[in-house]
């Protein structure tokens, strides 16, 4: 008999402990990974209430937000991020709970580490206190941000309750034009859903699109799926996906993976899979997308012009027009051309070894724009590492890029890098939020990192295909 | 823990009924740079209300206003409990937009602090009379699904189960989930990647 269930509620029914009147479910979390900036008041509440961490193999810590990325030297010059790293020292310590912590060289941004060291996996139920969690969901996992309260829960529980989702199928079919990336393609699902039409749903993204794409490309778009209102967004298991996992650290190892491999293999949602609800787009409408707002939905083609306040819907024009005002920009313009101050190569979206490739295939042979700060930052320490034996980083000091150390970096500026002012910058990050990136006034283009090493050589945001010297 | 049982709020009100509002935006990152939740109210918005002096958050008339009228999507983004934790120090007990993100709406759950919904039209009538009268003394009623004040009702809408956990004291989830340890433990027997993939 064929299993009519999408891979969402065979790997929710699979860990459901209870379901609970009220239509909640308590649900066993197969891999809780913990950070710096969301754990230490969780740690708190067991020490409070005298708990022990119920399953601290399933519990593995990095450190990534506050990182500095140039000097790591300890201790941190700032005072309050040193703190931060005692705690989570302390507490893994205490607790007994694995820490790759900045001596160790797997540590890394939380979303990077877990798959490269193969933690994550197909048909797991992976959570951890930071909403791009969403990430693992490339493996075909559920894979979701949470708070803080709920990250003492499943550290003392190995469970939390959550009501059960809707499941929408987002379908893309076709290939991609040269110059368009894993980046643009959710970028364009999110300006046409909207940065809620996610909220009560899971994203199954399905389709020859996704299914063409690399690990690496499936995880970009599985970590914007939260920016489109959705908790949780993943991608069927394939031979890739399996591919992917053979050999790393912590993949199940000999006749072991085999097992494992059938199975979750079986858990891809089949052709006669039902869902709540399925879109469909086609790749050919595609273009290099850039936003030019406050929020990811805020974005246009790069051949595109801003959209007119009166075009818009009425219900919409207030946040529009707030769009337009703090960021400088006049309805109808055209994106490309807009200078920029600063390039962000980096992030738990684009920070791993195919985005750097990229861009220093782009960026070889030319020079950063003098008016341009341009910094690259590996999403982790494995991936710093193979860049460098690649000589990637020589390409980048060459053009007039700063070569940082591993962390979160720029895309939230809890460390040290951070926008001065009203500076603009292009950036290979997921929230161009007011202020998301250190200064509140500062501004955020998001883009593919392709195209932002492209804005850094040009001084300006640049279509990507008509820039000289790229192959696209 | 002690059952707390949330019912009603009754406070005076504060509108800001923007879409779209960001958890980066009610409390900026640098402010995550701490290992407790204390001292976050006086950061509530700081960005915000530092860039628009008129902001309702700077107004002397909205301080110790308790019950935030929010837009739509309200505490979209980051995962980051400091952003309820910011807005119930600063004096927040519960917030009526027209819809939330789910991540901030499950953080408010765990604080205690009642996430209901309500239509635009209705939000924008609270909001006109928020500003007429801001000691206007507003009543959210969980059992009832009702708010109201002197001269506006309306209903809101909130899942049964955020509700009956508030209703009945049981926002301490942690409490419940430990007292099923014994389920769990059975649980994980059951679970192909504990067991060699055998299970």
């Amino acid at each position: 008999m064929s299993d009519k269930r999408n891979l969402f509620n065979k790997v929710w029914n699979l860990h459901s402990v209870q379901d609970l009147s009220g239509g909640q479910t308590q649900l066993f979390i197969g891999l809780h990974l913990i950070h710096e900036v969301t754990s230490p008041q969780a740690f708190e509440i067991l020490r409070e209430r005298k708990l022990k961490v119920a399953f601290p193999d399933r519990t593995v810590a990095t450190v990534d937000h506050i990182v500095p990325t140039a000097s790591q030297a300890r201790p941190f010059l700032d005072g309050l991020a040193e703190q931060m790293m005692s705690a989570i020292e302390k507490n893994c310590k205490d607790f007994g709970v694995t820490l790759l912590d900045l001596k160790d060289n797997r540590q890394g941004i939380v979303h990077i580490v877990g798959p490269e060291q193969g933690l994550t996996q197909p048909g797991m139920t992976i959570v951890c206190g930071d909403s791009h969690t969403s990430t693992h969901g490339a493996f075909g996992s559920i894979a979701i941000g949470i708070g803080t309260s709920n990250v003492a829960e499943v550290l003392a529980t190995q469970t939390m309750f959550l009501n059960r989702p809707k499941v929408r199928q987002v379908v893309v079919n076709g290939e991609l034009a040269p110059g368009v990336y894993a980046k643009d393609v959710i970028l364009y699902i999110i300006q046409k859903l909207g940065v809620q039409g996610g909220v009560g749903y899971a994203y199954e993204f399905a389709g020859t699109t996704f299914d063409a794409m690399s690990m690496e490309e499936r995880m970009t778009v599985c970590n914007m799926s939260i920016e489109g209102g959705a908790r949780c967004g993943y991608i069927n298991p394939d031979q890739k996906t399996v591919d992917y996992l053979k050999g790393r650290p912590f993949s199940p190892q000999g006749a072991d993976f085999d097992r494992a491999s059938a199975w979750w293999l079986s858990l891809a949602s089949g052709d006669d899979a039902q869902f709540d609800d399925v879109v469909t787009f086609d790749a050919a409408d595609i273009e290099p997308t850039v936003t030019w707002g406050i929020t990811p939905a805020q974005s246009v083609g790069v051949s595109q012009p801003l959209p007119k306040v009166s075009e818009v819907a009425a219900d919409e024009q207030k946040l529009i027009k707030e769009a337009l005002e703090f960021m400088g920009m006049m309805e109808g313009q055209p994106i490309k051309g807009t200078k920029i101050d600063v390039a962000f190569i980096g992030s738990c979206t684009n920070g791993r070894i195919s985005d750097l490739r990229e861009a220093a295939r782009i960026a070889e042979g030319h020079r950063v724009s003098p008016h341009v700060k341009a910094i690259v930052v590996p999403g982790s320490q494995v991936v710093r590492k193979q860049a460098m034996e690649e000589g990637l980083h020589l390409i980048f000091e060459a053009a007039g890029f700063e070569w940082r150390e591993a962390g979160c970096s720029m895309c939230l500026a809890m460390n040290p890098d951070k926008l001065k002012g009203r500076e603009v910058c292009a950036s290979s990050s997921n929230r161009n939020f007011k202020g998301r990136q250190g200064s509140p006034t500062g501004r955020t283009l998001l883009m593919s990192p392709a195209m932002v090493a492209v804005a850094a050589i040009e001084g300006c945001v640049t279509d990507i295909r008509e820039f000289v010297g790229a192959t696209v | 823990m002690a059952i707390n049982e949330i019912k009603t709020v009754k406070s005076t009100g504060i509108a800001l009924l923007l879409d779209d509002i960001d958890t980066d935006r009610i409390i900026p990152a640098r402010f995550l740079r701490c290992v407790t939740f204390d001292g976050l109210g006086e950061h509530a918005f700081e960005d915000d209300r530092q860039q628009d002096p008129s902001h309702p958050f700077n107004q002397a008339q909205f301080q110790g206003a308790g019950i935030l009228a929010g837009g739509r999507n309200f505490g979209c983004g980051s995962s980051r409990e400091h952003a309820p934790q910011s807005l119930m120090r600063w004096g927040i007990k519960a917030i009526i937009a027209e819809s939330f993100a789910e991540i901030f709406f499950g953080n408010c759950g765990s604080l205690g602090i009642p996430a209901v919904k309500a239509t635009r039209a209705d939000l924008e009538k609270l909001a006109a009379a928020i500003e007429k009268n801001p000691k206007l003394e507003i009543t959210v009623d969980l059992q009832t699904l009702k708010v109201t004040a002197d001269g506006v009702s309306f209903s809101v809408s909130m899942p049964d189960s955020a509700k009956d956990a508030l209703i009945t004291g049981q926002w301490d989830y942690l409490g419940r989930l430990l007292s099923a340890a014994d389920k769990v433990a059975a649980h994980a027997n059951k679970i192909p990647y504990l067991t060699g993939f055998r299970a």
